[in-house]
């Protein structure tokens, strides 16, 4: 199902640190162990959150060699990226409608309230 | 006033429950942005997606109040309705928002305004459906063409 592989991907990548591994893997494999050396936590926390990766299908390691490097497959991480960019980047359009219907409107802080009788006293 | 914006949108998709959350500031006060989601002479103006025209059928944006628009395309019309929940103006619209195309469905979307000091404000509006595949059909509406295509070519690379 490709929602389902799909929504694997999202969750995936929706963990700062699992987002953080993929960013270090797009510069090249690395082991379970060089992995784990900037976090603290342990190689099997680091290696559960592989798995969760791995699932996803962004990653995936070598069965042969003695190191099993972690390897990104980038084109899965970039349809994803440029999934959700579309999708970011789309909600930043209407914002920016919105932002020019702001600058429209009256400055509301800065306009006397004629609704309010003179009773106050003046600042 | 500063019209520069360096605070891009910011989009967070949640890895525990489906929703989605859209994270905006704005260089004006909660109160006008709450108008500008409240009142529909103003929503008019921006909350249709480019190509499309907007009209408004009602829009009573008050706790217990609903809304109902459609956006127009050159051979379509496209409905969507729901229900205001819980209305605080300058702090908070919660409601549910249901494409009438599938009308089983539905999101439930909470947007809170929150003042960080010189006439600016966050925006954090958050939609909650009731699965992944669900929120992930959410996100991907309105640009189905291209999805279908990684759909397919994700198809293709987890299958292999």
């Amino acid at each position: 199902m490709p929602a389902d592989a799909l929504s694997r991907v999202f969750s995936a990548l929706a963990d700062p640190t699992r987002r953080d591994i993929v960013a270090r893997l797009t510069d090249g494999d690395a082991t379970v162990g060089e992995l784990a050396e900037p976090y603290e936590m342990s190689i099997q926390a680091v290696s559960k959150h592989l798995r969760v990766l791995e699932d996803a299908g962004l990653v995936t390691r070598s069965r042969q060699a003695q190191r099993r490097p972690v390897h990104l497959e980038a084109e899965v991480f970039d349809l994803m990226t440029k999934w959700i960019e579309r999708y970011r980047r789309r909600a930043e359009e209407r914002y920016r409608r919105l932002d020019a219907v702001l600058r429209s409107m009256p400055d509301i802080t800065e306009m006397p309230d004629i609704t309010q009788p003179e009773t106050g006293e003046e600042s | 006033m500063t019209t520069a914006n360096t605070h891009q949108t910011q989009i967070v998709l949640d890895p525990d429950v489906p929703l989605v959350r859209i994270i905006r500031e704005f260089d004006a006060p909660p109160e006008q942005v709450f108008s500008a989601h409240a009142e529909p002479e103003l929503v008019v103006q921006w909350l249709a997606p480019r190509g499309y025209e907007i009209r408004i059928d009602h829009y009573d944006c008050r706790s217990g109040g609903s809304y109902r628009y459609v956006h127009i395309d050159d051979d379509n019309e496209y409905g969507f309705r729901g229900c205001f929940h819980e209305v605080r103006p300058s702090e908070l619209i919660v409601q549910t928002f249901t494409f009438e195309g599938e009308p089983d469905g539905v999101a439930l979307e909470k947007l809170v305004l929150e003042d960080i000091g010189g006439g600016r404000t966050r925006l954090v509006a958050t939609s909650l459906v009731d699965s992944f595949e669900g929120r992930d059909a959410f996100v991907a509406s309105g640009m189905e063409d291209g999805i279908r295509q990684i759909f397919e070519r994700l198809d293709e690379l987890l299958a292999g």
